[in-house]
């Protein structure tokens, strides 16, 4: 299994949209490095005969109907927002994902 | 660019794939009740589910579910005994969740065939890979430097569309086409747009965005075994929201890449945008950030496992295939081929469908909405769709002329008051006093004084030049601002020059 | 010297007594919610159980029970019995912060479907309890607003995630909570305060308006003093949901009317296995010792007692590392400073967000995400969530071979007593140990309960009992955790937390 390196941790951090210190990489490193080491051992056990289960009470089929139910209202849609404006949700420049 | 679309194809083989989302026209979103709706105040149409709050579970919309598995069948694909939603992990403003509910190993519908006809008749079978459901992002809106996301100041977001469903079509490579390709990913993306109408589960603007296609295109050397050589390296141009710009971005990217592959540059993997007021791409990325969605399977549905006795009855609800269709209409119709293309072109068989069914005949039908319609529309630069004007109006004014209350240059009349929202052809008529004259001693009185004011042209009807005759109605028609009956009006004429007619 | 907190008066009865004494309107509703707010004011300076103390809007609704009460309406059976909800799930117009600074001062747009449950049922809800972040912990420790003391000994921790609900029964500032159980963060709360808790059967409660840390994991339950007043509790917030999509569509188990015959008729036909992985090394003897007890005490109540193995169980821990934190990572990926909560303003949205993680994060949270984030993204998958999904099925035929030899299983809930603040803040490895006994049940959505075993140890602190019972089958956990508690209270050893009441702190 491959570690944790800090290179790694920084790679995953940015995925994940953390900004983490030069002192938390190492750290972290570190503690998840030992961390995958203790758990990378799920894959000796599953062989390729065994199922993956994804959720523990089998059920299927449980959709809704296509019936309109109320919405929020703008106000309450707004409520929590961090920044807004005409009746939407304020964000700085978003760079680079489209022309 | 050295390069034209036809040299590349010529020298390069072009292979496509085509992913095709269509927005699907139930009565609520995807994963929550709230309405599926274009056009709302922004953020007045969502809920705790589709704006991501803390705690909220989507549960699927059952018609979104029907209408995906109705679209499969229509494309020939298998349906899954047990398919799965999953989450395709990403950070963007506009996607409430930072994730969309997707399908990914387990689309609902895979491995189908849709057979695309061409200008010419022929047609061709494209494979699909799958079509399978997920949910919209919601809107972005730029503010500051030209309105695009580059220089802009900030955004701002609108979850309205966030959540309405989504079936996305994922052709399988589309080879060997050459210098069709083209045209073959149009009449493709038309074939798919017909048919989810036909389907009724989608109402099929591209204009709207209800239908979205995003291109890839690679090419490779040209070689005898042309099927041994690998695919070249492809990008893929997204949101190209009109068949035209379908055509145009595949001709932009294959001179694009062919000048690169030519000049011994890679073409880079990538992303990339069309604009349409330069009928070109740019790249999409300023970032090296490889994709890395993480799917996993979502863990807040359960599989869905359509009953395969229902999935029967949903295959007997599946319409005739849009080519065949129009096969057909065009036999009971009577158009000749090129009237055909015309009506199909212009996005008009729906259109004259409906205007017979309200009673017009095929040919006034095509005449009005090919005609004057189109003109009209071409004018204001809008599709027929978008014009006031229904095919019963058009019916209307049909039986309008036959019963002879108006003539075609009333008729034109009628039918631009109705365009301004004055009301149904027939109310126009009366509200602007638009029926024809056929009172003959008004229309003697006219006659009298245009033979009066042209006494020449009397003369010349006496001596034989019956054709004369057309100075007067004209001018007849001019006084009585073309509500005269022009027959009408002919005969009187010859009758005073005592000729026969 | 060990600090507990210690209590008097009408805030010791049970919830099940309250119920009997507003029924028979010995007390009223005001009467019992004031005395818990008072206490509360009193207590939790120490003990530090409650994020929010919602004294307003609980006494509006006792006040309108005691009137209904007074008008002849007919009540649900706990109205007027106040209560203490964790704050992971969301209260509409009441702060929810799920102990994460990322959500200071958000008031929820809406109430989970629970929580309506518990205001249908016309309970006056006193206050939002302590937890870790997001529910990742063991201790409370990780929770961003400071650490909830154990009320046996205020320098122990209380568990975890739900802390703030355990120690809040414990402390006798509520006589019920709700709480959250992702790997055992009701049951170990409950085995190291003395109290009841239980995970019910995944889908037995609606998830709906639960702030998500593992969704295939997480079920919410009920906690209390006794086994009776968690059944009561379980009744009034269980049952199918079609908000939620994996809730179970079929009717609450009768869980009161379970406790009630474990109570009076023991556990005679049961038979009751002992897990063997889920003991022995890694156990702390006092703990063990009170277990072996409690397994006697069963026997002596009827049961027939044998021993199963469930070899896979060894892997449970390492597979729930991954899973927990894959869908933790997807789960949080929406705490993104666009539509609520914190925001640290950058120059542009991605460094906002960024910023905004960083910031509002603790450690623990960013450890988990990092970590989910490692095992989902490109070329990991198969080698870790996709085998440690194949280990949840290992783990699912372990149990149901074991279940095929007995009717509920049983072990200790958690290796040790309460622990000591600080202790193992910097070995996350060994905090996660806390809840290997716990953690296989969450992997296969089988209801799993927790009461006191009794005091152990030289510091006579509370260890707990664990019994797991096949999936839908949540009713054979109160039968036989009645049966246990009745035994052991003519032992002397619970409600245990008659220990802490009786003289004031």
């Amino acid at each position: 299994m491959p570690s944790l390196d800090r290179d790694e941790v920084a790679r995953v951090a940015a995925l994940a949209r953390i900004d983490l210190s030069e002192s938390e990489r190492d750290r972290l490193s570190g503690q998840l490095s030992a961390i995958v080491e203790a758990v990378a051992k799920v894959s000796e056990v599953a062989g390729n005969d065994v199922p993956a289960t994804s959720h523990p009470i089998p059920m299927s089929n449980v959709h809704r109907t296509d019936e309109i139910q109320p919405s929020l209202t703008q106000e309450q849609a707004l409520a929590g927002a961090p920044q807004k404006e005409d009746g939407r949700f304020t964000v700085p420049q978003i760079l680079g994902e489209e022309a | 660019m050295t390069y034209t679309y036809e040299q590349a194809v010529i020298e390069f083989d072009p292979v496509m794939g085509i992913e095709v989302h269509v927005e699907l026209n139930t009565a609520t979103k995807m994963f929550c009740g709230c309405a599926n709706e274009f056009g709302a105040e922004p953020n007045t149409r969502v809920c705790p589910v589709c704006l991501g709050l803390p705690g909220s579970m989507p549960v699927p919309n059952e018609k979104a579910i029907e209408s995906a598995i109705r679209l499969g069948l229509a494309l020939g694909c298998k349906v899954r005994d047990s398919s799965r939603f999953a989450r395709k992990n990403y950070f963007y403003p506009d996607l409430a969740k930072n994730y969309q509910i997707s399908q990914y190993d387990e689309p609902t519908n895979y491995d189908g065939e849709l057979e695309v006809v061409l200008n010419d008749g022929s047609s061709v079978m494209i494979g699909i890979e799958r079509a399978h459901m997920e949910e919209d992002a919601g809107k972005n809106t730029h503010v500051g430097g030209t309105g695009g996301i580059q220089g802009s100041d900030y955004s701002l977001v609108d979850y309205n569309r966030g959540g309405v469903p989504l079936v996305e079509i994922v052709t399988k490579p589309i080879e060997g086409m050459g210098e069709r390709a083209a045209e073959v990913a149009r009449a493709y993306v038309a074939t798919i747009r017909d048919m989810v109408r036909a389907l009724g589960i989608s109402d099929g603007r591209m204009e709207q965005g209800s239908v979205r296609a995003d291109i890839n295109l690679s090419l490779r050397p040209r070689a005898e075994d042309q099927a041994s050589v690998p695919f070249g390296k492809r990008s893929e141009t997204k949101n190209v929201n009109s068949l035209r710009a379908i055509e145009a971005a595949i001709h932009y990217e294959a001179a694009r890449q062919a000048e690169l592959l030519a000049a011994g540059e890679a073409v880079v993997q990538e992303t990339r945008h069309w604009h349409e007021d330069t009928k070109s791409t740019t790249s999409g990325r300023s970032k090296e950030e490889a994709e890395d969605y993480r799917y996993f399977p979502e863990p807040d549905m359960l599989p869905v496992e359509p009953d395969p006795a229902w999935v029967e009855e949903l295959r007997a609800t599946i319409p005739e295939h849009p080519a065949k269709r129009r096969a057909r209409l065009q036999d009971e119709w009577g158009f000749t081929d090129l009237e055909m293309r015309d009506v199909v072109n212009a996005d008009a068989v729906a259109l004259i469908e409906s205007t017979i069914a309200e009673g017009a005949s095929s040919q006034g039908a095509r005449k009005w909405w090919m005609g004057e319609l189109a003109r009209i529309a071409n004018e204001r630069q809008s599709t027929l769709e978008e014009l006031e004007v229904t095919p019963a109006d058009v019916a209307e004014l049909e039986s309008l002329i036959d019963a002879g209350t108006i003539n075609d240059t009333l008729a034109r009349q009628a039918l631009a008051g109705a365009l301004a929202g004055e009301g149904s052809p027939a109310s126009v008529v009366k509200s602007r006093g638009l029926e024809v004259v056929s009172d003959d001693s008004a229309l003697e009185d006219a006659v009298d004084t245009a033979l009066a004011a042209q006494p020449d042209v009397l003369q010349k009807i006496q001596d034989g030049k019956v054709q004369a005759a057309g100075a007067i109605v004209g001018a007849v028609m001019k006084a009585t601002r073309g509500q005269a009956d022009a027959g009408r009006v002919r005969e009187i004429i010859l009758a005073r020059a005592g000729v026969e007619g | 010297m060990t600090q507990t907190v210690k209590a008097s008066g009408v805030v010791t009865s049970t919830a099940t007594e309250m119920a009997a004494d507003l029924a028979s309107g010995e007390r009223t509703s005001v009467e019992i919610t004031q005395a818990h707010l008072d206490r509360i004011h009193e207590v939790d300076t120490d003990v530090h159980a409650f994020l929010y103390v919602n004294d307003e809007e609980a006494l509006e609704t006792a006040a309108s029970v005691d009137e209904d009460r007074a008008a002849g309406k007919d009540l649900p059976a706990l109205a007027g019995v106040p209560i203490a909800l964790k704050d992971v799930m969301v209260t509409r117009g009441m702060p929810t912060t799920a102990g994460s600074r990322i959500l200071e001062k958000w008031i929820p747009q809406y109430d989970a479907t629970a929580v309506r449950r518990v205001r249908d049922a016309r309970m006056p809800i006193l206050g939002k309890t302590n937890m870790d972040e997001f529910a990742m912990g063991s201790s409370t420790e990780h929770s961003g607003y400071g650490t909830t003391h154990n009320p046996w000994d205020l320098d122990r921790i209380p568990g975890g995630s739900g802390g703030g609900s355990a120690a809040s029964l414990a402390a006798f500032e509520a006589p019920l909570a709700v709480g959250s159980d992702t790997g055992g963060s009701i049951r170990q709360p409950a085995s190291v305060t003395g109290t009841v808790g239980v995970k019910p059967t995944y889908g037995g409660v609606s998830r709906y308006g639960v702030i998500a840390l593992a969704s295939s994991l997480d079920q919410l339950g009920p906690c209390g003093r006794t086994v009776e007043d968690a059944a009561m509790l379980h009744e009034v917030i269980g049952g199918h949901d079609p908000a939620d999509a994996t809730s179970i569509d079929a009717p609450v188990p009768g869980v009161v009317e379970a406790a009630r015959h474990g109570r009076a008729n023991g556990v005679k036909g049961l038979t009751i296995a002992v897990v063997k992985e889920l003991g022995g090394e890694g156990y702390q003897d006092g703990v063990r010792d009170r277990f072996e007890e409690g397994v006697e005490a069963l026997r002596a109540a009827g049961a027939t007692v044998t021993e199963v193995s469930c070899p896979s169980f060894e892997y449970a821990l390492a597979a729930y590392y991954l899973i927990l934190p894959s869908e933790a990572s997807s789960n949080l990926a929406k705490f993104d400073a666009v539509r609520f909560g914190m925001r640290i303003e950058k120059e542009t949205v991605e460094k906002t967000m960024s910023a905004t993680r960083a910031a509002g994060f603790g450690d623990e949270v960013k450890r988990r995400i990092i970590l989910g984030t490692y095992a989902l993204s490109a070329g990991y998958y198969d080698a870790y969530y996709g085998s440690a999904q194949k280990v949840r099925t290992l783990i699912q035929r372990d149990f149901a071979d074991a279940f095929a030899k007995a009717d509920v299983l049983v072990s200790p809930t958690c290796p040790t007593t309460p622990f000591r603040i600080g202790e193992k803040l910097e070995d996350p490895l060994s905090m996660y140990l806390q809840d290997i006994a716990t953690i296989p049940a969450n992997l296969a959505g089988i209801p799993g309960m927790s009461l006191p075993s009794g005091l152990a140890g030289e510091e006579n602190l509370p260890a707990g009992f664990q019994i797991l019972a096949p999936a839908h089958e949540d009713a054979r956990l109160y039968r036989v955790g009645a049966a246990l508690e009745a035994a052991l209270a003519s032992a002397g050893q619970v409600p245990l937390t008659r220990h802490l009441a009786g003289a004031e702190s």
